[in-house]
Order: C-alpha cells, then sequence, then structure tokens
C-alpha cells in the first residue's frame, strides 16, 4: 500500500467517524428531550411505551440494534435494502440509540428542577411553554452538562462500532491498512486519533460549562 | 367597606381523606392589611396556595373583584374558562417563604421579565418601573446582581420586587421571613410595613405575631382548616377565645 492510499484511507476514515459523531448528536439531543417528555406524559401509555423504548434502547448492544436497523425495511417490509442504506441505517441506529441515553439524563435534570420555580413562574402569569423555555430549560442545561459530556466521549469511541454494518470509519481504516502493512503503528495513529478527538470534545464542553458558571 | 378585592366563600380543600380547609370564608378589601397565624398544619400554606390558584379547590367560591375565578355547580367546584382565568392572574401576587428567585436571571431580569414577555410592557417603561422599585426596596446597587450573590433577606425584597412589579390588587405572602435569619427579617418586615402604609392589599401569613399585631387591619386565627377567631389586632390581643390565647401565649414565651 502507498503512503498515499494510506492516508487517502485514514482520512476519509476519519471523515466518516466525524460525520456519525456530529449527526448522532444533530439528531439525538433534540430526539431525547422529546423522548424523555414521554418518559414524564401524563398519560399513563405514553410514558410506558417511552419507558420501555428507553429500556431496551439502553439495554441490548447497539451493534444489534445496527443490524436490525439494516435488515428490518427488508424483513419487515420486504423492501430491497439498497448499498446506500448502510450509512443512513448506522446513523439511524446511533441516533435511535443515543436519544435513549439523553432523554434518561434529561429527565433527571429536568426533575431536579425545585417546584418553586415552576410555582412562581406559574403565580408570575408565564405559560407553559414560556416556563419551560425561559425558566426551566436553562437550568436544566447547566445541570446535565457534565453526563451529556460523558455520552459525546462514549460516543467519539462507539463510532467504531459501525463497522459492522461494513463502514469503513476510522477504526476499521487502521485496522485494514495494519494488515496489509502488518505494522501496528496505523492502531496507534487511530487511537491517538480517537484521544485527540476526545480532547476537544472535552475542552469544548468545559468552556461551555464555564460558560454558564455566571450562576448557581 | 367598599371595593371588595378578594372574596373566598365556603372554601374546601381535601388532600386524599385529609380535610384540610373545611369552610373558610373571607372577604378583603381594597387597602386591608389581613395577618393569618395559627399553629402549624392548620391549612394557612394550603388557603394561600388555593387562593393564587397554585392548588385547585374543591369546594366554594373564589372571587377577585367581582370576578369568578372558582365557583360551585351541582355540588361540584367549577373553574372559569382559561381566558378569564389568566386575566384574574394579574389580579394578585404572591410572595413565597423560600423565594423561588430565577437563579439564572439577574436582579433586574428577575423584576423585569414577567411584565415584559408575559404582560408586553415595553421594555423600557418595565425596566424604570423595576429600577424604582428595587430603588424603594433599598436594592438600587444589586440590580446587575444574581441572586445567589444575595443575602436572604436581599433575595426575599427582590422576589417582593418581583411581584410588585405585576401591580397586583392584592399580594399574599407565605411567612416571608421563617426561612430567614433573625438578624435578617427586620429588613423584610420594614418593606411589607413600608407597603402597609401605602395601602397595599394584603393577606400575610406569619409567625410574627409583634408585626401582625402592629401592622395588621385584622388578624385571622386559623386552625384544623376552620377560621377559630378573627378581628382586630386589639380583640385578639385583648379577648381571644381559649385556643387563641393558647397560641399567642406560646409566642410570648
Ligand atoms: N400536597 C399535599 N398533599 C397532602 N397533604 C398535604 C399537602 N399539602 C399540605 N398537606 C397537609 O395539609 C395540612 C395543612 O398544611 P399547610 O401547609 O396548609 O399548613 P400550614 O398551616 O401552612 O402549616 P405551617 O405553619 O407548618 O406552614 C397538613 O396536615 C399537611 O400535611
Ligand atoms: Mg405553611
Amino acid at each position: 500500500m502507498s503512503t498515499t492510499t494510506m492516508l487517502q484511507l485514514l482520512g476519509s476514515g476519519m471523515l466518516k467517524t466525524a460525520a456519525i459523531f456530529f449527526l448522532t448528536l444533530l439528531f439525538s439531543l433534540p430526539l431525547g428531550l422529546i423522548f424523555s417528555f414521554g418518559r414524564m406524559s401524563g398519560t399513563g401509555v405514553v410514558r410506558g411505551i417511552s419507558k420501555f423504548y428507553i429500556s431496551v434502547m439502553r439495554g441490548t448492544p447497539l451493534m444489534l440494534q445496527m443490524i436490525v436497523v439494516y435488515f428490518a425495511p427488508y424483513y419487515v417490509f420486504g423492501i430491497r435494502i439498497s448499498s446506500g442504506y448502510r450509512f443512513t441505517a448506522v446513523i439511524l441506529a446511533f441516533v435511535l440509540n443515543y436519544a435513549a441515553y439523553f432523554a434518561e439524563i434529561y429527565r433527571s435534570g429536568i426533575e431536579s428542577i425545585p417546584k418553586g420555580q415552576y410555582e412562581a413562574a406559574e403565580v408570575l402569569g408565564y405559560s407553559k411553554a414560556q416556563t419551560f423555555v425561559k425558566i426551566i430549560l436553562p437550568q436544566v442545561v447547566k445541570r446535565i452538562l457534565p453526563p451529556v459530556t460523558n455520552e459525546m466521549i462514549t460516543l467519539v469511541k462507539d463510532t467504531s462500532l459501525a463497522f459492522v454494518l461494513t463502514e469503513v470509519e476510522m477504526f476499521t481504516a487502521a485496522k485494514q491498512i495494519a494488515a496489509k502493512e502488518t505494522s501496528i503503528l496505523p492502531l496507534m495513529a487511530a487511537g491517538l486519533f480517537y484521544y485527540l478527538f476526545n480532547l476537544v470534545v472535552a475542552a469544548v464542553m468545559e468552556y461551555v460549562e464555564k460558560r454558564l458558571d455566571y450562576y448557581r | 367597606m367598599q371595593d371588595k378585592v378578594l372574596g373566598i366563600s365556603h372554601m374546601k380543600k381535601i388532600y386524599g381523606d385529609l380535610v384540610v380547609l373545611k369552610d373558610i370564608s373571607l372577604s378583603v378589601h381594597k387597602g386591608e392589611v389581613v395577618s393569618i397565624i395559627g399553629p402549624s398544619g392548620s391549612g394557612k400554606s394550603t388557603l394561600l396556595r388555593c387562593a393564587t390558584m397554585l392548588e385547585k379547590m374543591d369546594g366554594g367560591e373564589l372571587v377577585y373583584l367581582n370576578e369568578k375565578a372558582a365557583y360551585e355547580e351541582n355540588g361540584k367546584c367549577v373553574y372559569a374558562p382559561k381566558a378569564d382565568l389568566k386575566r384574574i392572574h394579574k389580579h394578585f401576587g404572591l410572595v413565597f417563604q423560600n423565594f423561588n428567585l430565577f437563579p439564572h436571571y439577574t436582579v433586574l431580569k428577575n423584576v423585569i421579565d414577567a411584565p415584559v414577555s408575559v404582560e408586553k410592557v415595553p421594555r423600557k417603561e418595565a425596566k424604570e418601573r423595576a429600577l424604582s422599585l428595587l430603588r424603594q426596596l433599598g436594592l438600587e446597587d444589586k440590580t446587575d446582581v444574581y441572586p445567589y450573590q444575595l443575602s436572604g433577606g436581599q433575595q426575599q425584597r427582590v422576589s417582593i420586587a418581583r411581584a410588585l412589579a405585576l401591580q397586583p390588587e392584592i399580594l399574599f405572602f407565605d411567612e416571608p421571613t421563617s426561612a430567614l435569619d433573625p438578624e435578617l427579617t427586620g429588613e423584610v418586615l420594614r418593606v411589607i410595613r413600608e407597603l402597609a402604609e401605602q395601602h397595599m392589599t394584603m393577606i400575610i401569613v406569619t409567625h410574627e405575631m409583634q408585626f401582625a399585631r402592629e401592622l395588621s387591619d385584622r388578624i385571622i386565627f386559623m386552625e384544623q382548616g376552620i377560621i377559630q377567631q378573627q378581628g382586630t389586632p386589639e380583640e385578639i390581643f385583648t379577648a381571644p377565645n381559649a385556643r387563641v390565647r393558647e397560641f399567642i401565649g406560646k409566642f410570648a414565651g
């Protein structure tokens, strides 16, 4: 393998890893909020379904979920799977999985806000939506930053699971090169890449936390 | 007296099988200061929570300035339509025992946010009103700090300013000084006293007997979900019935 091919392979692997990371966050962060509302719904059925969903997503391997998401269109609906669906399936599975984790983080954050905040807002005449958006959510965001950071760091490493759908992300690329060249160096480079990626994630989140440090 | 601001009749509140408010009737007129005293668990907070609609009552009638917020129909307590309740909400304010300020807002923002985002008062006008209130309550140098940077007494004064900024017709206080160190209660009581001098209509649940005696037009003694005795401070303190005497005696030490 020439150096250029190796670099190209690693480069496109990195891009794919970054794409999985950002797309997953983009969709699972808001979706998690919707699931957390379901989890706290006043309607028993909605609450039950949400709880069951979250427990399944957290209780089974992400790798298995990816396979299910990938093959479901064929086995359930008889739709022929095109190869272009692979990446979509990876993102879909990651989003559905991470949304479940985020839902529980949001829920614990929302439930940790004292009842007095809602009551003060209610007496002052805020609508339910205003109360949530203006009073509750900003306080929730501050409280959930540490657990969300943890999930993000796990997500960086979890991106390597995309290999089950033969998506050549960073780790798979490194493994292929390592096998070809019978060298461990590409794997070391991949490790370094994940580590640096996570350093950046942690630094960004620390910055955000600092920015929200103006109140207690 | 004219101008009835608040009218409660036969208010009832039940939690499970505990009847917390049995049959409370109470009218408050413009400019009146009414103190509510009574032992722990007698239903004082519940009465304020029902009057401010934080809690739904199970029977009786609740009227603000001739507008019915809740009334009884076929033995059931019915609330007015949402739009009416929204309007009625503007008639009253509530000051909590533990302030419940919004921690992520500065003092000024705590005071102007509801007028601006709920009542759509122009920001400039809301700000002027807020600054004058904060000056009146001795907080003019605290406008840009966050609640955690204030003492309890200062926080409670901010929460009073926040309630006043909506210009309510009547202001409820639920033990406004109970969460404060003794040396901080004075500054809050002084503010309430000033409001009384300006003829703000107020209902104050308090354990500060001397304060209630000096300030109130009327004192209500509650016990076990009913009003046991009410009258002028003179009547309550000089001719209390047996239960009231026992209760006041505990406070006199
Ligand atoms: N949400 C609730 N669910 C069940 N019971 C309640 C609830 N809120 C209050 N109670 C009960 O109602 C009774 C009256 O409570 P309330 O808080 O009104 O008393 P209070 O007079 O304000 O007492 P304190 O002086 O201690 O503040 C108490 O027995 C209390 O346990
Ligand atoms: Mg109470």
